[in-house]
């Protein structure tokens, strides 16, 4: 038992000798242990030159600073406990032996009593037994059965009490217990001998200071291991910001430069003085701080550090320093200052996104909304116009006074609504073109400069009708700016019930002709003038016209412009001159600026930007008061915008309102106007005098207000009348009495009538045929109607007739049928083409072998020969100059002198255009790939053969304009005709 | 009360007119056609949609002929008649005539005889009501005419 008790021992407490970690409470390094490692920091070398120390310092550091005593107070205590263990453990060593050792001297003595006792007891036996003698004799009465016990050795079982009283057993005793005092006695040794080896070890170890050290040393050493390649600045600087160590991986600078010496002193640039003002800050307020800093260095430009910066305490609480610690977060800051941009420009990207989708939704929407709007506005107008015509008849019936009045009321609301009408339908027009412009918004055009630039880079005279036809088209047609205002002027005088005169300048630099869409300018004066009038009570409505430098100078010389200028009011002297050195003339575009003044209630300053809003008035009550819908206006800066100009407005209120819009025009070629000076001069309403067409100034008086109510004929006779009288004045004449005046008027149509009728008698239905008035009537046709009457007795137009019929252009239609062909032809003579007509491919190819044509328009589908299979033939000849293919297939050509054919050289190239139904089976590529030229999609429409025309240079020698209903057209048509009457 | 009449025949013009583009019997190839027609060829839009019918009244004729001869199945000629009365339909506008074409040519191409014979009896009855409301059209136009000629005698603004 008590050996176990020992074994116990030296398994409980020797282990705990040799405690395994002395760091264990030493976190702050957590240093491997020695031994383990020691290959690893052998095999590194150290720099330890960056690191910079006042030693000074750093004893002083110690003794005073808090942390720096704890430090070291902390390795003592360490050290301290550490021996004071091993001191216990073995004093407890040492109590355990010795406990041990009493009580094996305990037992020992013991053993001697007992052995006494026996002894004794022994003695005192009744029947003493000498031991020495042979006495065991004696005891054979004692129970046999001991006698059989065998004791084969010296051992004796002690398991047996009833043995106890033999010698036998105690000597046994005894020995045994002598052989456990042997080994007590060893064992005692044994620790003992432990014990002073211990002891000498105790004395062999190390004193503190040197393990200290010893500790130090390898923390430093990981430190340097650590830190050796690390973009990092440790420092510490005293009260006075001066460095007292540093530790400088990159060092630049030596001892004696840095330590004792503060930031400002050392370094220099931007940074330094804030990074220095933030370690005082930190000194200041005692609590630790991180902060970045951009330091412009001279070798490596900005770099930027983090600086964290933390008070150093004494231990009575003051600040006596600061440790710092930087690192070059550079490449970071750049980095993230890219993120931050490029994630700002993601969400600027979206933004932009969702704003677009919402546009295009709007956009969707509004267009939908348009074309509903448009088709009401289209559905409503016809049984409107019915209501309207109605009562303009019964209007001409017997009707008492106040029947009168009422369907006068019922007319003008008519009127109204109809005005109303056409202006929204207008406008959803004008709208529609906006949005649908794939082209110019994939452009991103926002202001009509860009369109103008637009336009002069594709060099079509009019873009956005080539961009979306469809929508609404502009269209080009030579116009005389001054005839346009006259005829505003005229109209507007017409139906002016105020006392104000109507004034038109026209600056002499303007063109006779211009071109551009006449209807459109037109439109968009009479929409200005009218609502000058409205707005104005007295004084004058004045329109000015002049030319304007090119508003965005470009690929036009501006010299040339002015050029032009110049040459064009003398334009029949110098034509020829100005041909030679104008080749290109053809594409002169001229500004020309329209203000329309008035000296009405002009407009608030506050108003102005919501003028040429939609559905907006200047104010409520002006709405009000003077009426109207407000649509005027978006109108006109929609159509001014459309045809690449600006619309602006100045105002003083009560002193009057200038509308200006800028338009760009081009100038015909001199040679074509020319041409058609006759035909102008034939529409033109007053004599021919070259003085009336350059004349540049028009004066409207008002009609005496009483003779406007006093009529006794129909409205509508009565409005013809006024209209005459008001001409008559613009002539100069005298005021003519105005019963003598109709009474002229009435006769002369009479007279007029009855001879008309004889030649043309079936001519009339053309002004009341409905289609014509009311889908498409147009002014030049009404003059066109008066043109070609004048033609057969004008000499002059016979030889110009002549003239152009050698100079036109010789067509070839290619069609096998005959609603086709008719419906073509009909469109040809439109636009004052000849053409003739084959009825197959076979035909036409004999046709070209006849004769040079111009132009062939070529049906794909064809009985006996298709056009493609044509197209190729000709193709052919042109190519190889021989009708070899043509014979191959069966074509004879005529007998013709085959040299002349082939001397010819250069073949020229005959545009041959297709013309296709887009749902038959013949595509485009097919028709490109057999040598035609373009191709126009079945139904043919004018507009589309005229493009085509205007294509291949063939230009159509137009008589009509087909424009969008110009509902106050008809009305203006029909005085104009009246006025002409007159003047004959 | 000569002028109410004209007026009336105009209205009533007019209202045919949108009905039959309301419909879609006609579209607006119909009022380029209507543009063509000047003082010059007074009556060419009446002229021209003879001719069509004339043309067509043939056509329809071959067609219903080859589709009915069984034993000869000529998608060729077909195809031509077809062609043709597509071309000239579209060319007076009238639309919903050229859209049965197309079905029709389309049959053709499938060669789906009984869509044929159907596609051919509904294209016989599209064209009979195009006819006959263009010929009540022109009769109005006529009438309007004549009234016209009547209305103003010693009218003003008539020459």
């Amino acid at each position: 038992m008590e050996e176990d008790n020992v074994e116990d021992i030296e398994v409980e407490v020797l282990p705990s000798m040799w405690p395994e970690d002395i760091d264990a409470a030493g976190k702050k390094f957590n240093v491997e242990k020695p031994g383990a490692d020691q290959d690893l920091l052998e095999d590194v070398t150290f720099i330890e030159e960056p690191t910079i120390v006042d030693f000074q310092r750093l004893l002083e550091l110690t003794n005073y600073s808090e942390k720096g005593s704890s430090q070291l107070s902390y390795l003592v205590k360490n050290w301290e406990w550490k021996q004071e263990n091993a001191v216990r453990l073995l004093r407890e060593e040492l109590e355990n032996l010795s406990k041990q050792q009493r009580e094996v001297e305990l037992k020992k003595l013991e053993i001697l009593e007992e052995h006494r006792f026996e002894q004794e007891s022994y003695g005192g036996d009744k029947r003493p037994v000498s031991i020495l003698d042979e006495v065991y004799e004696i005891f054979q009465d004692a129970p046999k059965r001991r006698n059989d016990v065998v004791i084969p050795d010296q051992r004796i079982d002690i398991d047996d009490e009833h043995d106890t009283d033999t010698v036998k057993y105690w000597k046994q005793r005894a020995w045994h217990l002598e052989k456990l005092l042997d080994a007590s006695i060893q064992r005692e040794q044994i620790l003992l001998e432990k014990l002073d080896e211990s002891i000498e070890k105790l004395e062999k170890q190390s004193s503190p200071v040197e393990e200290l050290s010893q500790i130090l040393k390898r923390a430093d050493n990981f430190l340097h291991f650590v830190l050796q390649n690390a973009p990092v600045v440790i420092g510490h600087q005293d009260k006075e910001l001066r460095y007292r160590f540093i530790y400088n991986h990159f060092p630049s600078l030596r001892e004696e430069d840095i330590i004792g010496k503060t930031d400002v002193e050392i370094f220099k640039g931007d940074g330094v003085k804030e990074s220095q003002d933030f370690k005082r800050e930190v000194l200041e307020r005692g609590l630790p701080g991180k902060r970045e800093f951009t330091f412009e260095t001279d070798l490596f430009g900005a770099k930027t550090f983090l600086i964290y910066v933390e008070p150093v305490f004494s231990k009575a609480g003051e600040t006596i320093g600061v440790n710092y610690m930087g690192m070059e977060i550079t490449d970071q800051v750049r980095r993230r200052e890219k993120m931050a941009k490029l994630r700002e420009e993601i969400a600027v990207q979206k933004a932009r996104e969702t704003e677009l989708n919402k546009t295009i939704h709007i956009t969707e929407e509004t267009m939908r909304a348009k074309q509903m709007l448009a088709t009401m506005s289209h559905e409503i107008r016809s049984p409107l116009s019915g209501v309207v015509s109605m009562a303009e008849i019964l209007s001409t019936t017997k009707l008492d006074k106040d029947q009168k009045q009422l369907l006068s009321v019922m007319l003008s609301s008519g009127d109204l609504v109809l005005q109303l009408i056409n202006d929204i339908l207008d406008l959803s027009k004008v709208e529609s073109g906006r949005v649908s412009r794939p082209f110019l918004r994939h452009f991103r055009i926002r202001d009509s400069r860009f369109s103008v630039c637009l336009y002069r880079f594709l060099q079509f005279p009019f873009p956005i009708s080539c961009l979306f036809s469809g929508v609404m088209k502009l269209e080009a047609t030579k116009f005389r700016p001054r005839e346009v205002i006259k005829h505003v002027l005229q109209t507007a005088a017409a139906s002016l019930k105020k006392m104000l005169i109507l004034e038109g300048n026209v600056a002499d630099d303007v063109p006779i002709e211009v071109i551009g869409d006449v209807l459109r300018i037109r439109q968009i004066l009479t929409n200005l003038i009218s609502n000058a009038v409205k707005f104005t009570h007295e004084g004058k409505v004045k329109i000015n016209l002049y030319v304007i430098a090119d508003p965005c100078p470009q690929d036009q010389p501006k010299p040339k412009i002015e050029n032009d200028e110049l040459v064009l009011p003398a334009r029949n002297s110098v034509l020829d001159e100005h041909k030679e050195n104008e080749p290109q003339s053809h594409e002169t575009v001229v500004w020309i600026r329209c203000d329309v003044q008035d000296t009405g209630i002009g407009i608030p300053e506050t108003a102005i930007p919501s003028l040429f809003k939609k559905y907006m008035q200047a104010g409520a009550d002006t709405a009000r008061k003077y009426g109207g819908t407000g649509l005027g206006l978006a109108i006109c800066k929609q159509l001014v915008e459309l045809m690449g100009g600006s619309l602006t407005v100045s105002s003083k209120e009560h002193c009057g309102s200038t509308f200006t819009f800028v338009l760009p025009h081009k100038v015909p070629h001199a040679c074509e106007s020319s041409d058609e000076t006759d035909e102008f001069r034939d529409m033109d309403d007053n004599a021919s005098t070259e003085d009336d067409v350059s004349c540049g100034f028009f004066q409207f008086k008002p009609r005496t207000l009483g003779s406007l109510f006093s009529a006794n004929g129909s409205n509508r006779t009565h409005d013809l009348m006024g209209n005459e009288t008001s001409f008559n004045k613009l002539d100069g004449s005298s005021v003519v009495a105005e019963s003598s005046s109709k009474r002229n008027f009435e006769n002369k149509n009479k007279s007029r009538t009855k001879k008309d009728k004889e030649n043309h008698g079936d001519q009339d239905r053309a002004f009341h045929n409905p289609s014509n008035k009311k889908n498409r009537p147009s002014i030049t046709d009404g003059m066109r109607v008066d043109s070609d009457r004048n033609s057969g007795c004008v000499s002059s137009n016979v030889n110009h007739e002549r003239a152009k019929t050698s100079a036109r252009p010789k067509i070839l239609l290619v069609e096998d049928h005959v609603v086709n062909v008719m419906v073509a032809k009909r469109m040809m003579r439109q636009l004052n083409q000849d053409m003739d007509v084959v009825n197959n491919g076979a035909e036409a190819v004999r046709a070209v072998q006849r004769c040079d044509y111009d132009l062939v328009l070529m049906d794909v589908c064809m009985p006996v020969m298709d056009g493609l299979q044509a197209t190729r033939l000709i193709r052919s000849y042109e190519k190889t100059g021989n009708w070899d293919e043509a014979r191959l297939a069966g074509v004879e050509p005529p007998d013709l002198p085959s040299g002349d054919q082939i001397l010819k050289e250069p073949r020229k190239r005959i545009p041959i255009i297709a013309m296709t139904a887009n749902a038959m089976s013949e595509s485009a590529e097919e028709c490109f790939a057999n040598g035609m030229d373009s191709f126009i999609t079945k139904p043919v429409t004018l507009q589309n053969l005229k493009q085509c025309l205007e294509r291949y240079s063939i230009c159509p020698y137009q008589h009509r304009n087909y424009i969008a209903i110009y509902f106050k057209s008809s009305k203006i048509y029909t005085k104009t005709i009246v006025h002409k009457q007159e003047q004959q | 009360m000569l002028g109410f009449g004209a007026v009336r025949l105009r209205t009533d013009m007019n209202r045919l007119l949108s009905l039959l583009f309301h419909q879609g019997v006609l579209d607006e190839q119909f009022l380029q056609l209507q543009q063509l027609q000047d003082q010059t060829s007074p009556n060419f839009v009446s002229e021209v949609v003879t001719i069509y019918f004339h043309e067509s009244e043939k056509q329809l004729r071959n067609l219903r002929n080859l589709l009915l001869d069984r034993e000869m199945w000529d998608y060729c000629k077909l195809g031509i008649h077809l062609n043709q009365l597509m071309g000239s339909s579209s060319s007076i506008g009238a639309k919903r005539v050229r859209n049965i074409c197309a079905a029709f040519r389309a049959a053709v191409d499938q060669n789906n005889r009984p869509a044929c014979m159907r596609a051919l009896e509904v294209l016989e009855h599209e064209y009979c009501y195009l006819k006959n409301k263009l010929h009540e059209l022109f009769q109005i136009e006529q009438e309007r005419v004549l009234g016209d000629t009547v209305r103003y005698p010693g009218a003003v603004n008539q020459q």
